[in-house]
């Protein structure tokens, strides 16, 4: 255990009568959604029909899950290059994301951007970032917005546990906290940066939440892979930004249950970590969850079944869909009409 | 002798200054070391202390008088045993020298006012009053109007707000805009270029100041991973209508960390559009187009440029199109291109030309993305040979890409291979005499000329 911090962070169960059987349901429903599309897409890797690199949460449903059904309308996310969850989470829909990995014309951004950049403004996904670091500047840029129109918006940003040792991170919090931004920082510490221990490469034991001081922000480590716990924590972070006081940086711990991209087996982690963690598999841990709240296996059972259902009929979609038109080569370089022209 | 105190030059690239207040007095004793005066310059208010020991026999400036030039005699300063009496012979010698404008190791090109050939623009009516100004004032100017019409505008950068700008262009908009839309940032210029890319993501219109563009290379991955390329990646979706600016390229004795031109770097980008203007019009004009374009936009200034006065047409909203060359002297010998501060050396190498009975047509370029290439290519297909003149280094710059544009276009109509006058090869020293030898000179683009002539 000692090895693998995080997984003596429980939840608790029994005390949990706030978030009642709706919100509980959504919860679940947005996990199983996210677990059965990264499936799905690690399947259709396997099949030759996605061929592009892709890097999945499975295992990290339950901090998608958590803060997606806490977010109100026209609240922003911004992701990493690991976003397919955050993206689904608000609402996109499953055959957007997996045409777009899929490099098909029916996919998100027709096949602009790819599994790394998926981006849906009408869902209030604003972009995934592949450069580590660089989108905690940016949303507090959207953050800054909100408060110079006194819109009442919040910008959530999700990052991992690697982020907090790019100076990106350290300058974000900072505008943060000097202007007190309506921004939500979201560490998924799931362990490993890419594939070496963030422990072997930080100076503090929790890389988001022991710097937090530095910004005069509170402390917060939370167990990621519990999506009541996720939920409570985002909901108060949320009214903390609408009241106008200023940032939260949430460190949830959680677990990869793959590599960090399709090309990594993984290897390098200690025997039994990957079973001990898979314990705490936040969909295992929900399902027992809703059961204690006296919410039937049928209820259960349906909802994974419309699931699968919605994601086999997308996949079916996406695999009919022709390729990207290549007419589109040159459109949205520039926002007032494409390329050819300056040139 | 009566020692003569001379305005000081407190960078090398001030020209003038205000002489904001004497803090010695007509008779006073002042020892080396003493504050005389305040001066201020388009930077700063900097004390001015005595060298020698003596008494101040007489103020030649009073306090209170602006655009002082460096060197002018300001006052003197009596040693033991001399009196009032001695300082006439010694102010008539003052008033007969000839006041030198500008400090003596300043480089060539900031040594005299800029040769202006301003073409008119074709949306300037006729007999428009023409105002001077520098083109610090035309920028600031720009802002400002933008500002006033569009509340989604606003700067940020650092010392932009209560300091006036490092280089003093953002004065007065405190001011007149208030805190909320002038930002003083931290030093973090990675940080608040991504937070302006996500302003303008959201929907706001960032004007970002650099304070030189030497340190945007630490925002390097906003400006063209988050700006310039999120509207491609989004497939459309999400626009970042945002202005980068700031000085670009050689100042005087700041050596190769602060001397660097990027144009090169920048329009190598799609996605980017890069601007780089010559002229206090053009400065004006360009900027105002740029602030509201739909894309971000990169805007290359020149320190040394800041201070110098162009004709700028009085119009309620003077706009200059983005992407348009501009022919500043027209000539049917050569084609020079150039812009920003290398469009000083080519007006200059015209003049020289010209003595010589060789007919350079001018063409600043404004836009280096997207590129004017039917400007060039129409000149060069009248006068058969080109000069391309770009401060910063040859190898993959934009007088390559204009090279390289003639050959395809224009091939037939070449008497002469292109020629290239650029910095050389070196990071920028910081001595004088070397900085000179690496920055293209008036006689560099004469010679070249010269050499596509065959003359």
């Amino acid at each position: 255990m000692s090895n693998s911090p995080g997984l003596a962070l429980a939840g608790q169960p029994g005390v949990n009568d706030d978030i009642g059987e709706e919100t509980r349901l959504k919860l679940y429903h947005s996990q199983v959604v996210i677990r059965e599309a990264e499936q799905r897409a690690f399947d259709l890797f396997l099949q030759n029909l996605v061929k592009g690199t892709s890097h999945l949460s499975l295992g990290q449903e339950a901090i998608a899950a958590g803060f997606g059904v806490a977010m109100q309308k026209g609240d922003l996310t911004f992701a990493t290059y690991r976003g397919h969850a955050h993206t689904l989470a608000r609402g996109v829909p499953v055959e957007k994301m997996l045409g777009e990995l899929m490099q098909r014309d029916n996919g998100l951004m027709r096949g602009k951007g790819g599994s790394m950049h998926l981006a849906s403004e009408e869902h209030g996904v604003m972009g995934s970032y592949a450069i580590i670091g660089a989108h905690l500047p940016i949303a507090c840029g959207a953050a800054l917005r909100a408060q110079y129109r006194g819109d009442k918006d919040v910008s959530v940003c999700f990052f991992g546990d690697g982020t907090t040792n790019i100076g990106a991170f350290h300058e974000a919090l900072n505008f943060a906290a000097i202007w007190k931004l309506p921004v939500v920082f979201v560490c998924e510490n799931n362990l490993y940066m890419e594939y070496t221990p963030i422990s072997e490469v930080t100076a503090v034991e929790h890389p988001a939440a022991d710097r937090a001081s530095a910004y005069g922000l509170p402390r917060i480590v939370i167990d990621g892979n519990d999506a009541d716990v996720v939920y409570r924590e985002a909901q108060k972070a949320f009214a903390k930004a609408r009241a106008g006081d200023g940032p939260s940086l949430i460190e949830c711990m959680t677990y990869r249950h793959s590599g960090h991209s399709r090309a990594d087996p993984a290897k390098y982690r200690p025997e039994g970590e990957l079973e001990r963690w898979k314990e705490k598999d936040p969909i295992k841990v929900y399902r027992a969850r809703l059961k204690q709240f006296g919410i039937s296996d049928e209820a259960v059972k349906k909802i994974d079944a419309e699931v699968r259902k919605m994601v086999d009929e997308a996949t079916e979609a996406c695999k009919a869909a022709p390729e990207p038109s290549t007419d589109i080569l040159f459109t949205d370089v520039y926002a007032d009409g494409g390329w050819a022209w300056r040139n | 002798m009566p020692i003569q105190i001379l305005m000081p030059a407190l960078s090398p690239t001030m020209e003038k200054g205000n002489l904001a207040k004497w803090l010695k007095h007509e008779g006073d004793k002042v020892k080396s070391g003493d504050i005389l005066a305040e001066i201020e310059t388009d930077k700063a208010t900097m004390e001015f202390e005595a060298t020698d020991d003596g008494t101040l026999g007489k103020i030649l400036v009073q306090e209170g008088t602006a655009d002082v030039a460096v060197n002018t005699p300001i006052a003197v300063i009596l040693s033991d045993g001399e009196s009032s009496s001695d300082i006439k012979a010694s102010a008539l010698a003052a008033a007969k020298a000839e006041a030198p404008a500008v400090s003596h190791d300043a480089p060539a090109a900031a040594t005299a006012a800029p040769v202006i050939h301003v073409a008119a623009e074709t949306d300037v009516p006729e007999g428009t009053e023409m105002v001077i100004m520098t083109v610090r004032e035309a920028l600031r100017d720009a802002m400002a109007e933008e500002m006033r019409s569009d509340k989604d505008i606003f700067v940020m950068g650092e010392e932009v707000a209560e300091y006036q700008g490092a280089y003093k262009v953002t004065q007065g908009l405190l001011q007149e805009f208030g805190a909320q839309r002038v930002i003083d940032t931290p030093i973090t210029e990675h940080g608040f270029a991504g937070l302006g890319v996500g302003a303008a993501l959201a929907g706001l219109k960032p004007i970002v100041e650099f304070m030189t563009f030497n340190f945007a290379m630490q925002a390097m991955d906003q400006i063209i991973n988050s700006a310039a390329k999120t509207l491609y990646m989004s497939g459309g979706q999400m626009g970042c209508s945002i202005v980068f600016r700031g000085p670009n390229g050689a100042a005087a004795r700041v050596a190769a960390q602060h001397s660097q031109d990027y144009s090169s770097w920048f329009s190598n980008i799609p996605g980017l559009t890069v601007i780089s203007p010559y002229s206090a019009a053009d400065a004006k004009g360009l900027l105002k187009s740029a602030i509201r374009y739909p894309n971000p936009v990169i805007f290359l200034e020149n320190e040394i440029l800041y201070g110098q006065s162009f004709p700028v047409p009085k119009l309620d909203d003077y706009t200059v199109p983005i992407g348009k060359a501009k022919i500043a002297r027209a000539g049917d010998t050569v084609t020079l291109v150039s812009w920003s501060m290398g469009m000083s050396y080519a007006l200059k190498a015209a003049d020289e030309l010209a003595k010589e009975g060789i007919s350079a047509e001018v063409i600043d370029l404004r836009t280096l993305r997207p590129m004017d290439t039917e400007t060039v290519v129409n000149s060069v297909m009248k006068t058969g040979r080109c000069v391309v003149v770009e401060e910063g280094w040859q190898q993959s710059g934009v007088a390559a890409e204009v090279a390289a544009r003639i050959m395809e276009h224009a091939f037939d109509y070449l008497d002469a291979p292109v020629g290239r006058v650029s910095q050389k090869d070196v990071p920028m020293p910081y001595a004088a005499n070397l900085e000179k030898l690496t920055l293209p000179s008036v006689a560099d683009v004469v010679a070249a000329v010269k050499a596509v002539c065959y003359r």
